[in-house]
């Protein structure tokens, strides 16, 4: 009833082509995003901009990186945690080096340096192909972490390859608290979410798609596979650097090369698999999901289950149920989040009088 | 209708959520924020060091009535032992109704790394018993980080101490070559700048070897070590890797006899499960083990015979891990019990006040003694620009059965050791820009 597009007529090209075709989902979104501008950095405790909502989006920012290159390019990537760490290094050492360097162009360099990183270990794409690339990424996956914690250089010569962040100055403006720092996150991830939902629908998105659906046909169809997939490795990679600059930077503060562990890449891998490949908003759903679900559910044990039966044993029970609830979710959708979110779309176009 | 239900367990699931940290807590409360890891690779140091903590406390609780009548409550946390999970703890133990949290204690390197620099800004003192950056011992640079009874730094300089001792003099050394057999995480590299210096003083060779983590799996480790033919391997593995690491020793047929962990390596759950293997393994401790101080036996008949202890398994009550926890516990009180004499008896303490009893800390013989708990760990005193405390270590082997102590409390090489602590201290001050507290003016 409220959700019908009956009467939204589109009279020129670019009406038809917004990202947003339907009045209602403009409105929603944008009353979502200022919420999320306006309102949360007032209303929400310290906790929870510190502790929730700044990590949600910088690992939807970098479920978004690997969404580019294995949900729309079809590249199965197992170095998410890597390109992150070179990112936050790169990031630190541009910031730490290059004096009176401002923090934004340390943190794209940082990302551009994560790209560049990203095509030497994309090249192997062009030969191999599923598993085998899955192989070739955690190559770079252990590579990098090694060399970060091997080379002193990278940390600064700190003894166990610890960095800590500097301060975050744009134009004489110290991002030092959470409020803050929860803002320029949630700013530079809005941009970049922005700008991959456009890149996914223009002529680049679309031989990326075409790549991942058939490479022989899309080669036949004259889509240069080299550019493609490396494209598409350099695209993912800088937004893989810029949410690793922003793990440091916006959320930690205090990062070490382990930190960005296969454990780290796994973990994003499954938030798109949950979440729903080749989606923008399922990176973010999917971030979500596997990040707050085991804090919510820890939660929950201390407050209520938790009092009855061992601390031990509660512990125990947050893993069987995080699992328990990620098969289920798996059988029951194995499209991710994104599919239940459009068949939930579907339903209300027809409620209240379904056929 | 099945959707619906989940739909409204997931919401009471979210208030439940958003409303934790609202709780009221009545005015003769001491609450605590404890950031424990019961699960994983890590667990069972996890579940005995906070095991003990708490089982202290209970006993604090049902002996005394509390500190002074304020009762001991506290609020666990599940941090895995992973970095973000503890960032997320830290911050939502942060407060609790109308109390902040007055101590922080991670039991992890990675999450001590994690706040440290936050701690300050919030006031809460950062407690890292035998964990956590060695530098931070200068309290003039980290006045809210307590890395008290010894650092790793103070550690390896005790582990060589002891490896001198057993060759029968430090100049023995000489020539020496030592296998540093480390797993691959920020602790297991943290001792790297004092084995280097100790290595260029007294003439030995140091070779390090890494293992990934969580170190389950280390043939090919061994196999370096046996083509190297060290005359030592000194461990520093934690959790599963440690009984992975003297099973596969006893593979290739190194002598456990020949190997020297850390205290991280030195507890039942590390060895156990070892079996034969384990037999010789000698450990280092700021801790022993065992049932027969006062304050255990106290424990068990306060807090266990009423069924009320945090231990699963009641066998571990006076394990290595165990006690740690009960000096964890002991050094929360005792600072507790500081700063109530100086703010207030029978008030809760906030964060600030914590740290100043945390800093002018003494434990001595007498007053270990007085609590039960002679032996259990060394004596401590800190200091403004001390926040170590005492610094020393003592060995012991594994049986086959127990642990059994073969050495007595071992110095570490103390000028080496402040002076890389003040060195690093002061590159760090540098870098960030901070100003050394000036110790004379502190009272």
């Amino acid at each position: 009833m409220i959700y019908r597009e009956a009467g939204q007529f589109k009279a020129s090209y670019e009406e038809d082509q917004q990202i947003f075709p339907i009045k209602q989902d403009r409105i929603v979104m944008a009353a979502l995003v200022a919420a999320a501008f306006f309102v949360a950095p007032f209303v929400a405790s310290e906790y929870w901009l510190q502790a929730v909502l700044t990590p949600v989006l910088v690992f939807a920012l970098a479920a978004l990186g690997l969404n580019i290159l294995t949900g729309y390019a079809g590249q199965l990537s197992l170095g998410t945690g890597a390109f992150m760490a070179v990112g936050a290094y790169a990031t630190y050492n541009f910031l730490l080096r290059l004096d009176g360097l401002p923090f934004l162009v340390g943190l794209v360099l940082g990302g551009l340096s994560a790209a560049a990183v990203g095509v030497v270990f994309g090249l192997p794409s062009l030969r191999i192909k599923g598993f085998y690339l899955a192989m070739a990424t955690l190559a770079a996956q252990f590579f990098i972490v090694w060399a970060l914690a091997k080379f002193p250089w990278f940390s600064n010569y700190s003894s166990s390859g610890i960095i800590t962040a500097q301060r975050i100055e744009i134009f004489g403006f110290a991002f030092d608290t959470p409020a803050r720092k929860y803002l320029l996150t949630l700013a530079i991830v809005s941009l970049l979410a922005l700008v991959a939902k456009n890149l996914a629908r223009t002529n680049t998105g679309r031989s990326w798609m075409a790549v991942r659906d058939m490479d022989v046909a899309a080669e036949v169809i004259g889509i240069p596979l080299m550019k493609t997939k490396l494209l598409a490795f350099a695209v993912s990679s800088f937004y893989c650097g810029i949410a690793g600059g922003l793990y440091a930077y916006t959320y930690l503060g205090t990062v070490e090369p382990d930190g960005f562990g296969l454990d780290l890449s796994f973990k994003i891998l499954f938030m798109i698999i949950i979440g729903g490949m080749g989606s923008v908003l399922g990176a973010f759903l999917g971030a979500a999901f596997i990040l707050l679900l085991p804090v919510g559910l820890n939660v929950l044990m201390h407050t209520s289950v938790g009092a009855l039966v061992p601390a031990t044993l509660a512990s125990n029970l947050e893993l069987i149920v995080f699992g328990v609830l990620i098969i289920f979710f798996l059988i029951v959708e194995p499209h991710g989040l994104t599919r239940l979110w459009q068949i939930g779309k579907e339903k209300l176009r027809l409620w209240p009088f379904p056929h | 209708m099945k959707l619906k239900k989940a739909w409204l367990t997931a919401v009471a699931a979210a208030t439940v959520w958003g409303a934790a940290g609202l709780g009221t807590a009545q005015a003769a409360e001491q609450y605590l924020g404890l950031p424990s890891y019961r699960v994983g690779p890590y667990a069972a140091g996890g579940t005995g060091v906070f095991g003990g903590w708490i089982d202290y406390m209970k006993l604090i609780n049902e002996r005394e009535g509390g500190v002074n009548g304020v009762k001991l409550v506290w609020q666990e946390c599940e941090t895995e032992y992973n970095n973000a999970r503890g960032v997320e703890c830290y911050e939502r133990l942060k407060k609790q109704g109308d109390q902040q949290n007055v101590l922080f204690a991670p039991v992890s390197t990675g999450i001590t790394f994690g706040v440290f620099e936050r701690v300050p800004q919030d006031k809460i003192p950062l407690l890292s018993i035998g964990i956590g950056r060695s530098d931070t011992a200068d309290g003039r640079v980290f006045p809210w980080v307590f890395p008290m009874i010894a650092t790793y730094w103070s550690q390896a300089s005790a582990i060589v101490g002891y490896l001198g001792q057993r060759e029968g003099g430090m100049d023995k050394l000489k020539g020496k070559k030592i296998a540093v057999l480390y797993l691959d995480f920020a602790p297991g590299k943290e001792p790297f700048p004092v084995l280097d210096r100790l290595a260029q003083k007294w003439g030995f060779t140091t070779e390090k070897i890494a293992v990934a983590m969580p170190g389950n799996e280390q043939q090919a480790q061994w196999l370096q070590i046996r083509q190297m033919r060290p005359d030592y391997v000194i461990l520093l593995t934690y959790g599963v890797s440690n009984p992975t690491a003297l099973k596969t020793a006893a593979r290739t047929g190194f002598p456990a006899e020949r190997i020297v962990g850390w205290w991280w390596s030195g507890a039942e759950e590390d060895v156990v499960p070892a079996g034969d293997a384990a037999k010789g393994f000698v450990a280092g401790a700021f801790n022993p083990a065992g049932t027969d101080f006062a304050v255990i036996q106290d424990i068990q008949k306060l807090v266990y015979a009423k069924g009320q202890g945090d231990m699963q398994d009641p066998k571990r009550v006076g394990s290595t891990y165990y006690n740690r926890g009960v000096g964890h516990g002991i050094i929360y009180v005792e600072a507790l019990r500081l700063a109530q004499e100086k703010f207030g008896k029978g008030k809760p303490v906030t964060g600030e006040q914590m740290r100043w009893a945390l800093e002018n800390l003494k434990l001595d013989e007498k007053r270990l003694e007085a609590i039960g708990a002679k032996g259990l760990m060394p004596a401590l005193a800190l200091s403004c620009a001390d926040h170590e405390g005492s610094g020393r270590v003592r060995f012991q082997q594994w049986d086959g059965t127990k642990w059994v102590s073969v050495s007595d409390w071992i110095e570490p090489d103390r000028k080496l050791v402040r002076s890389l602590v003040e060195e690093s201290a002061a590159a760090y001050a540098k870098e960030k820009g901070i100003t050394p507290r000036d110790c004379s003016k502190e009272q």
